[in-house]
């Protein structure tokens, strides 16, 4: 697969947000189809937000958020962490892949781990997109046999 | 309140794409409180059922759509008369009062329950919601320190506890029911009203309930 996908990062402005900017900061190399959304806390990230982004176009949807204990907020990243598991489970009920959503804890001195995380979250929506062609690819192979 | 939650997805969706344009109506009253079928559950189902018509390569177009109440004919304005004409047929997320509300103020459209209506409740924490009342007709609280045996007692009982009582839970399901005759014992105990336990309670009137058909009340002081 060629194409690159959609991912948007909603991420947290005491943490990971700030991660992200000494990523640039240290010139770091992170994929550049990440758009990412800033949020005051990751507790603010809600079910709909999530899902929107899928049905506006993300190919995969990442959280970023404070470590656990180290929340600006107390126990926001907490409560996304609750939220981010339910919205898999409704993801996989209208079968979209729900390792397309992740929650990641990223401090703010992290600027490297946002890099990296980047990269990898980047490499596992390929590989889903990849299967998923493949998927579709061997189904229409089939038919096409059969008619 | 009225106490809902959502009918699993796949149960919804199989109706929603029986139509090419849905309008799904959210309600702003008791499901908004118990997190069932208000805006933001509106907002989460549609997102649902797109992102299932995508995968699925059905053509459905999702309206949302939430009024302040579905029991109540005022709130159904111009703009939900207008959206309701647009669409094929309606998924109201409302209880089953406002699914029926719905079907009888647009009868020509096809209107499909997305809630499945339990009981009235209280928010008992966050998240948590619990029955306090049957809805039977002539309220005897008063008489069990506030704490209804109709609603509250797996049986029902007047005259209790029961055998299946057992460190202040009931048998049914030990692990999320409270019997209800030890929070009675324990009220009155604090009211200083043991005494009262010990009349036998006759029989309930059950002619307030469901006995005489279908109910309705009616306040000739307030009707236009």
């Amino acid at each position: 697969m060629d194409k690159e996908p959609n991912i948007i990062a909603f991420c947290c402005h005491y943490c990971a947000f700030t991660a992200a900017d000494l990523a640039g900061t240290m010139r770091q190399q992170y994929p550049t189809n990440i758009r990412i959304v800033r949020v005051p806390c990751s507790g603010k990230v809600d079910v709909n937000m999530i899902l929107e982004a899928f049905v506006e176009g993300a190919d995969g949807v990442m959280i970023g958020a404070c470590e656990p204990g180290g929340c600006h907020f107390i126990q926001g990243n907490l409560r996304a962490r609750k939220r981010v598991d339910y919205t898999k489970k409704l993801l996989e009920e209208v079968g979209v892949d729900p390792e397309r959503l992740e929650m990641y804890y990223i401090a703010a001195s992290q600027g490297p781990l946002f890099a990296q995380t980047s990269r990898e979250f980047t490499e596992r929506i390929k590989r889903i997109d990849a299967e998923k062609a493949k998927t579709v690819a061997q189904s229409q192979g089939t038919n096409g046999e059969s008619v | 309140m009225i106490v809902a939650e959502q009918k699993p997805f796949d149960e919804i969706y199989e109706r929603a794409k029986r139509h090419k344009k849905i309008l799904l109506m959210g309600c702003g009253t008791c499901v908004t409180v118990c997190m069932a079928g208000g805006e933001k559950e509106v907002e989460i189902l549609a997102s649902q059922i797109r992102l299932a018509a995508r995968e699925r390569g059905d053509d459905i177009t999702v309206e949302e759509h939430t009024i302040t109440r579905q029991c109540d004919d005022e709130f159904f304005d111009e703009a939900t008369a207008r959206k309701v004409a647009e669409a094929d047929a309606l998924i109201s997320m409302g209880c089953g009062v406002g699914v029926q509300f719905c079907a009888e103020r647009f009868a020509e459209k096809t209107i499909y329950p997305a809630l499945n209506t339990k009981f009235y409740g209280a928010t008992v924490e966050q998240g948590v919601w619990s029955e306090r009342c049957a809805g039977c007709g002539e309220c005897i609280v008063d008489q069990f320190g506030g704490v209804c045996p109709i609603a509250r007692c797996s049986k029902s009982l007047l005259n209790g506890p029961c055998g299946g009582s057992s460190d202040g839970k009931c048998e049914v399901d030990p692990e999320h029911i409270d019997c209800a005759w030890q929070l009675i014992y324990e009220r009155m105990e604090k009211l200083g009203r043991l005494d009262e336990l010990e009349e036998n309670k006759p029989l309930k009137d059950w002619t307030h309930h469901r006995d005489g058909g279908p109910r309705t009340v009616t306040r000739e002081d307030v009707k236009l």
